[in-house]
């Protein structure tokens, strides 16, 4: 893929996102690969809530706004509604935040990819339940700030590990991407499109509003992001998971929590304890 | 009749259900296990095992999913089929409400049983009372018989273009649920000339793209409210109309929104819904012969609310007796409560009288009913009516 | 074509609001455009589009928020964000 070939055609525009927003840029580039041939499932979040409000409509495909904790089912059955009608040429996508996918949406989620139904489920991962005014979810990183976690008592829990979650199931694609790497995402979401199956895509989208950056900083925070190592792109296929992306410079998480709000209290001693951690896992 | 002849067999209600969704042509079925309703979606699976049904079942992993996936499948344009009870439907809370707002002409049948706290899985019909305000039309039946052409009926009112709503059939744990009753299944070909392919309105279409479910502020809420009451108000006509063709091509009919029974020149009236309208039946005829002028009003659709009906009905009676299988805490029963509202303003409104009875699965005998009636005979005008409790 | 679907719908791709009133500061090709296309790609809007005859990059002034991404992530440093002067000829 190369971004000359990559379509033209803009299908999600003028939502109510903010300035600088990757998940309004994940909708983007997920639609750039799919095109007019999609439906969209967006439970309560960030997303359902800037594109849903009546007469704006930015999807230019067909969507469907959905209760918080049931994205996976409705993809089943929109999926399986599909199918009888000899439809499966149609992509079938959810689209749910960190904590839509992570914390409430889990069990429909793990139901859905054990029915085995055909359909892309699209984590944006913001690392916090951002609609609701930035409060912590299952995937808000150690050491983050939210509303619900305000500092001294930062999030003290690790990152839940979604991918060794999906992978448990034995989805038959799974992938992990950032929306500073686009095409590396869009290659990934062409990927899941081709597999008749459930299929996972978690992709970090980093938000100006609730990690406290300024928005012209989105691409280079995921960078960071992925650069530090706080953050891999991966996928899982066939049983087994791959490094897809392996930055030619290491980067100090010390300097991806600096260029954040959510992070600027830690100690010197923390952000050791947190880079040793990382070094650890390589 | 076209086609072959209907067969006639002994069976429960809740295969009688299963009957109804295969011979509807369901093509997508989501439901998750709990007693009493367990039996229905066994039987529709062994349908779809045999080759007697050609159909999707999702396997779910909760009544929230079902509910849920039943809605996709609306999405994508195809008949869907769910059946719970009890724990189930509450847990479905969510999407209930979720789905009539949608507008999503979704079909249930729900087994009533009561909910937990105290523990039971016996039957009464709290679990559907506490569903009222979630825009589902919810109609109750009395016999096997009744379940089966009431879910064949509820895919033509919901299915209608000036309703767009979804239907709830109750049928009574255990005493529908789980006895045998001698049944007629209509033969496929009545049942398609009775019930047309689905036409679906509410879709993700890739060739006529819309944001569904959407939101709005004001006054845009304000109207899709408004649209969703007279849609659901609407539905007493259509209800009414579906009854009288099912009749007209499979010779039953069960009464439109209220069956009234025994009701000419009654002093006091017995109301009920589901199945319990069987004994008081019987009652009614027993008393009737000793000279008692009784009678039995059969409340078949609780939503949309029978009021006119009910004022037309007992214009002239003395006293309204209302069973009620269920309770409002902190009030009453929710028919007694929903009667008086539709009596409100009558000149001469009859006394009404509450009990809250068959709880947990109690059984309502006879001598039960005929002491409801006997007090609603002898009680005075105007008399305050507080919930009596019955089965202690 | 259905006029109208009853319930909470709307047609898609319906934007009777524009959200280029959010932000007076716009992206403004200043410098030397190698149409890379960078900045068209990261730009969450899609505000971005692509002059193929003339090979740079046209905004959206309707559309655009004024985030500020393209302007940051262009390698040859040729966008600036600023107040854009009106359009003569009016
Ligand atoms: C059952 C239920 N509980 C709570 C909410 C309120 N709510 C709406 S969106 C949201 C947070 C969404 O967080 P996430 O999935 O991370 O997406 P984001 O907003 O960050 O994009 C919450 C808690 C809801 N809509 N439904
Ligand atoms: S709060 Fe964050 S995720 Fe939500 S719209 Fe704003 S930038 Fe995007
Ligand atoms: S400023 Fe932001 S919204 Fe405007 S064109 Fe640049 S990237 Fe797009
Ligand atoms: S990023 Fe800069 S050089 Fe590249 S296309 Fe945009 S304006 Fe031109």
């Amino acid at each position: 893929m190369k971004l000359r070939n990559v379509s033209k055609e803009e299908l999600y525009r003028c939502s109510y996102g903010c300035a600088g927003c990757a998940s309004v840029l994940a909708v983007r580039l997920t639609l750039k690969v799919l095109g007019r041939n999609s439906v969209f499932v967006v439970p309560a979040n960030c997303i359902s809530t800037v594109s849903c409000y009546y007469p704006q409509a930015p999807f230019f495909v067909p969507m469907t706004v959905m209760a918080f904790a049931a994205t996976g089912a409705a993809l089943c059955g929109i999926s399986a509604g599909f199918k009888r009608r000899g439809r499966e040429d149609i992509h079938v996508v959810g689209f749910s935040g960190d904590g839509g996918t992570a914390d409430i949406g889990i069990q429909s989620l793990s139901g859905a990819i054990d029915s085995g139904y055909k359909f892309i489920y699209i984590c944006y991962d913001n690392e916090a339940y951002m609609n609701t005014g930035i409060q912590r979810s299952g995937l808000t990183p150690y050491g983050a700030t939210t509303s619900t976690t305000p500092s001294p008592c930062f999030e003290n829990r690790p990152k839940k590990d979604m991918m060794r979650i999906v992978a448990a199931h034995d989805i038959p694609y799974a992938a992990t991407a950032c929306t500073s790497y686009p095409l590396d995402y869009m290659q990934k979401v062409e990927k899941a499109s081709k597999v008749n199956g459930p299929t996972y895509i978690h992709v970090l989208a980093p938000c100006p509003t609730g990690w406290g950056f300024p928005p012209e900083r989105t691409i280079e925070i995921g960078r960071m992001a992925v650069e530090s190592g706080m953050w891999q792109l991966m996928e899982f296929e066939g049983g087994e998971f791959r490094i897809t992306h392996t930055p030619r410079r290491r980067r100090p998480v010390a300097e991806y929590f600096e260029a954040q709000a959510r992070f600027r209290h830690l100690r010197l001693e923390e952000i050791e304890a947190i880079q040793r951690e990382i070094d650890a896992s390589r | 009749m076209p086609g072959k002849a209907p067969v006639k067999k002994y069976i429960t209600a809740n295969e009688a259900v299963a009957h109804a969704a295969r011979l509807a042509r369901v093509e997508v079925i989501a439901a998750y296990p709990i007693t009493p309703q367990t039996s229905i979606v066994e039987k529709l699976a062994s349908f779809i095992a045999s080759g007697e049904m050609d159909a999707d079942f999702i396997k779910v992993e909760s009544e929230h999913s079902a509910l849920t996936a039943c809605m996709g499948a609306r999405m994508a344009g195809v008949r869907a089929f769910t059946s719970t009870s009890s724990q189930g439907l509450e847990y479905m809370h969510e999407m209930l409400a979720y789905s009539s707002g949608g507008r999503y002409p979704l079909v249930m049948a729900n087994v009533c049983r009561s909910v937990a706290l105290p523990w039971s899985i016996w039957g009464d019909q709290q679990d559907a009372i506490q569903q009222r305000d979630t825009g589902w039309i919810q109609l109750f039946t009395e016999t096997a018989q009744e379940a089966l052409d009431m879910v064949l009926q509820a895919y033509r009112i919901a299915e209608d273009h000036r309703i767009l709503l979804p239907v709830m059939i109750c049928l009574d744990g255990f005493i529908q649920s789980h006895t045998e009753e001698l049944v007629e299944i209509p033969d496929q070909e009545s049942v398609d000339a009775f019930l047309p392919p689905y036409d679906p309105v509410v879709t993700l279409d890739v060739d006529d793209p819309h944001s569904i479910s959407v939101g709005g502020f004001g006054k845009h809420y304000a109207a899709w409210r408004k649209e969703q009451q007279e849609a659901a108000e609407r539905a007493k006509e259509v209800i009414v109309e579906v009854g009288d063709e099912f009749a007209r091509i499979f010779g039953r009919h069960y009464g439109g929104l209220i069956e009234a029974y025994r009701i000419e020149g009654a002093q006091a009236v017995l109301l009920t819904m589901g199945a319990l309208v069987g004994t008081a039946r019987e009652v009614v005829d027993e008393m009737r012969a000793e000279g008692k002028a009784v009678g039995l009003i059969k409340v078949r659709a609780f939503r949309p609310f029978p009021a006119e009906e009910l004022r037309q009905a007992l214009s002239q009676v003395k006293a309204a007796a209302v069973l009620d299988r269920d309770c409002s805490y902190g009030y009453e029963g929710a028919l007694a409560t929903d009667l008086k509202a539709a009596l409100y303003g009558l000149a001469n409104p009859p006394a009404v009288l509450g009990f809250i009875g068959g709880l947990g699965g109690a059984d309502v005998p006879p001598e039960r009913m005929r002491y409801m009636l006997e007090r609603a005979l002898s009680v005075k005008k105007g008399a305050p009516s507080s919930a009596e409790f019955i089965d202690l | 074509m259905r006029e109208k679907v009853p319930g909470p719908t709307s047609k898609a791709g319906s934007i009777p609001t524009k959200m280029g009133s959010w932000s007076t500061v716009k992206p403004v090709l200043k410098g030397r455009c190698t149409f890379c296309l960078f900045c068209w790609i990261f730009c969450p809007e899609g505000a971005i589009s692509q002059d193929e005859a003339n090979k740079v990059v046209l905004f959206n002034y309707e559309e655009c928020k004024g985030c500020g991404i393209c302007a940051h992530e262009c390698p040859t440093k040729a966008i600036k964000m600023a107040e854009p002067e009106p359009r003569g000829g009016e």
